[in-house]
């Protein structure tokens, strides 16, 4: 008795949501015809450092095409360059390029879309922020392997320099170290390492001597640490695209062929001017503005 | 099948052929689990070619983040990590959990079963990352001041933060122990004239030594399974920790940082399956430590 009774109201629970669902898209459907027939299922995963932007671009790709669904996952540059390249999902995001990661053959497979450029900067504890405005590289260098342990060698106060950093599998990490280290590794005896960006934002307001690195995108909005110019130049966006500031990177989310279907349109989209504009309040840049390009 | 043999059917069998299932099915999963980690953490000896004496004593990881290899795999580091931190967070909760165990069953029952029971359940039951939370605002900053630190990160933190998180489990775990000695014995050793606190410590404790140390392996494999409280205080720094106040890295630690960024089937993601797979026969060590313990109590004194 008790469970015809159950059965019945869930039944007549599941057509009332099936016909509001049934409104809803009905609706929607047809305002979304005006403005754009395409339609289908994306899926991408890969770069954590890429994922927030990812999610903000498909979110709005969304309202604009409403019969699309995208799928994301963040799991790390390694993993979306693998799943891409087995065909699992259709795009995959990366901080690096697929040559990096892939054997030479399966990386030809792919098709580099070079979504947006990611700057690094080296930020500091406000407390050394008061004197320590800029460093020259191999002031930066002694400081993340250690040879430099107290801020008054470098003209900073009188306390010994925290290294915060990032896991050795980071693509955040990875740009940092090519290009604002030239290469040389950090001390990873000497250095506290945290999970993620936010994490190590958080360490380095904690800790008074605390040097770390993250992407302009975390810096925006913030007034809890201090970034640090490199050789005077400021880690801003036009310097970047200027070619004035090093540390920076692509974006790139590959596919395994010319993309098709949903996946262009949406790539399109993340690579178009009109979104661009939004991209850059987020502290990404536009790959479309470089004045300089890189291969590797 | 007429109706009287499926009342029948569903009185008796149902029921029983269902639980049998979830039984099964539970040893499968057990099972599963142990030849998924054997399989994957095998890669490191046997697709990349490191010796299992280099994983365990050798201090050089860098392992390659693709599938060439070529790297170094000694996770050295990480196990001491873990051991030091579960050792010292034992030998902070130890004390503590006998102390309230011996309190709330001999002492005074009354207020052990009606306050002291009900807050001990209370800390199992906080996520370990409130503690880890509490743990990086509270207790690291403390730290730092006390002992002037450059950072407050460290084994001490860890060890603090294990220890209040065992600290239930021990405490419940012996308490039952204590509450079940057989109590001819104490009621023997009144009779012989010995004092109140004499049979608790010479008669109780000894009789419950067994269900004792079961509580502390329990103990002890929960804290080396813990990775999220852990991971926030103990500063992750690849490097065998000086003294009990600086920071190093353990097992767990650093598979959750790492996991993430390194590529599926590369020869780092490789390495930190290998050490899913010590944890794993570590804390399959410890059950069979209890088995054996549990095994040694009901035998006859």
């Amino acid at each position: 008795m008790k469970f015809t009774k159950l059965a019945v109201l869930a039944a007549s629970v599941a057509v009332a949501a099936g016909l509001a669902g049934c409104g809803g898209s009905s609706s929607s459907g047809s305002a979304s015809s005006a403005a754009s027939s395409v339609s289908g299922k994306i899926t991408a995963s890969g770069s954590s450092a890429l994922f927030p932007l990812a999610k903000d671009a498909a979110a709005k790709f969304k309202e604009k095409n409403p019969k699309v669904s995208i799928t994301l996952n963040a799991g790390g540059s390694g993993t979306g360059l693998k799943q891409v390249s087995e065909g699992s999902v259709d795009i995959g995001n990366s901080d690096v390029f697929a040559e990096s990661k892939l054997p030479a053959d399966k990386a030809k497979e792919l098709v580099d879309h070079k979504v947006c450029v990611i700057t690094m900067a080296p930020v500091v504890n406000k407390d050394v922020a008061a004197t320590v405005k800029s460093l020259t590289k191999s002031q930066l260098q002694d400081i993340f392997t250690a040879k430099v342990t107290n801020w008054n060698e470098v003209g900073g106060p009188n306390e010994p320099i925290v290294l915060v950093t990032r896991p050795a599998t980071s693509g955040t990490r990875a740009l940092f170290t090519q290009f604002a280290l030239d290469g040389k590794e950090e001390a990873s005896n000497k250095a506290l390492e945290t999970d993620d960006s936010g994490t190590l934002m958080q360490s380095i307001v904690q800790n008074k001597g605390a040097i770390g690195y993250v992407a302009l995108s975390y810096l925006v909005n913030n007034q809890d640490v201090a970034a640090v110019a490199i050789d005077g130049v400021a880690p801003t966006l036009e310097n970047t695209y200027s070619g004035k500031y090093p540390v920076w990177g692509y974006e790139h989310m590959y596919t395994k062929g010319e993309p098709k279907g949903a996946a262009k349109s949406f790539l399109d989209y993340i690579m178009s001017p009109e979104y661009g504009a939004l991209m850059e309040q987020q502290g990404y840049g536009m790959t479309s503005k470089m004045k300089v390009s890189r291969n590797q | 099948m007429s109706p009287q043999s499926f009342r029948i059917f569903r009185k008796e069998y149902l029921g029983r052929s269902a639980v049998t299932l979830c039984g099964l099915f539970l040893i499968l999963l057990t099972a599963a689990i142990g030849a998924f980690l054997f399989g994957k953490g095998m890669g490191t000896f046997t697709v990349y070619h490191h010796s299992i004496f280099e994983f365990l004593f050798s201090s050089q990881w860098s392992p390659a983040d693709d599938q060439t290899g070529g790297g170094q795999v000694g996770a050295a580091i990480f196990i001491f990590g873990s051991v030091v931190t579960c050792a010292a967070a034992l030998f902070i909760a130890l004390p503590f959990s006998l102390c309230t165990a011996i309190f709330m069953t001999k002492i005074s029952p009354r207020i052990g079963e009606n306050f002291v029971r009900p807050a001990v359940e209370i800390f199992v039951g906080i996520p370990s990352v409130v503690y880890g939370w509490v743990g990086l605002v509270v207790l690291v900053p403390f730290l730092k001041e006390t002992f002037h630190l450059v950072q407050g990160q460290s084994v001490l933190a860890a060890a603090v933060v294990l220890s209040v998180m065992i600290y239930p489990t021990i405490t419940s775990v012996s308490a039952d122990a204590v509450r079940s000695v057989d109590n001819r014995y104490i009621e023997g050793a009144y009779g012989l004239g010995a004092t109140r606190w004499q049979v608790i410590y010479q008669v109780v404790l000894p009789a419950a030594l067994p269900g004792i140390l079961t509580a502390v392996i329990l103990g002890l494999a929960r804290a080396f399974g813990e990775a999220l409280a852990v991971a926030m205080v103990i500063g992750k720094m690849r490097a065998f920790p000086t003294s009990i106040l600086s920071p190093t890295n353990n097992l767990t630690a650093a598979i959750a940082s790492d996991m993430g960024g390194a590529m599926d089937g590369g020869e780092y993601n490789t390495a930190l399956w290998t050490m899913a797979l010590l944890l794993f026969v570590i804390s399959l060590g410890f059950i069979l430590l209890i088995h054996s313990l549990s095994g040694r109590r009901e035998r006859p004194l």
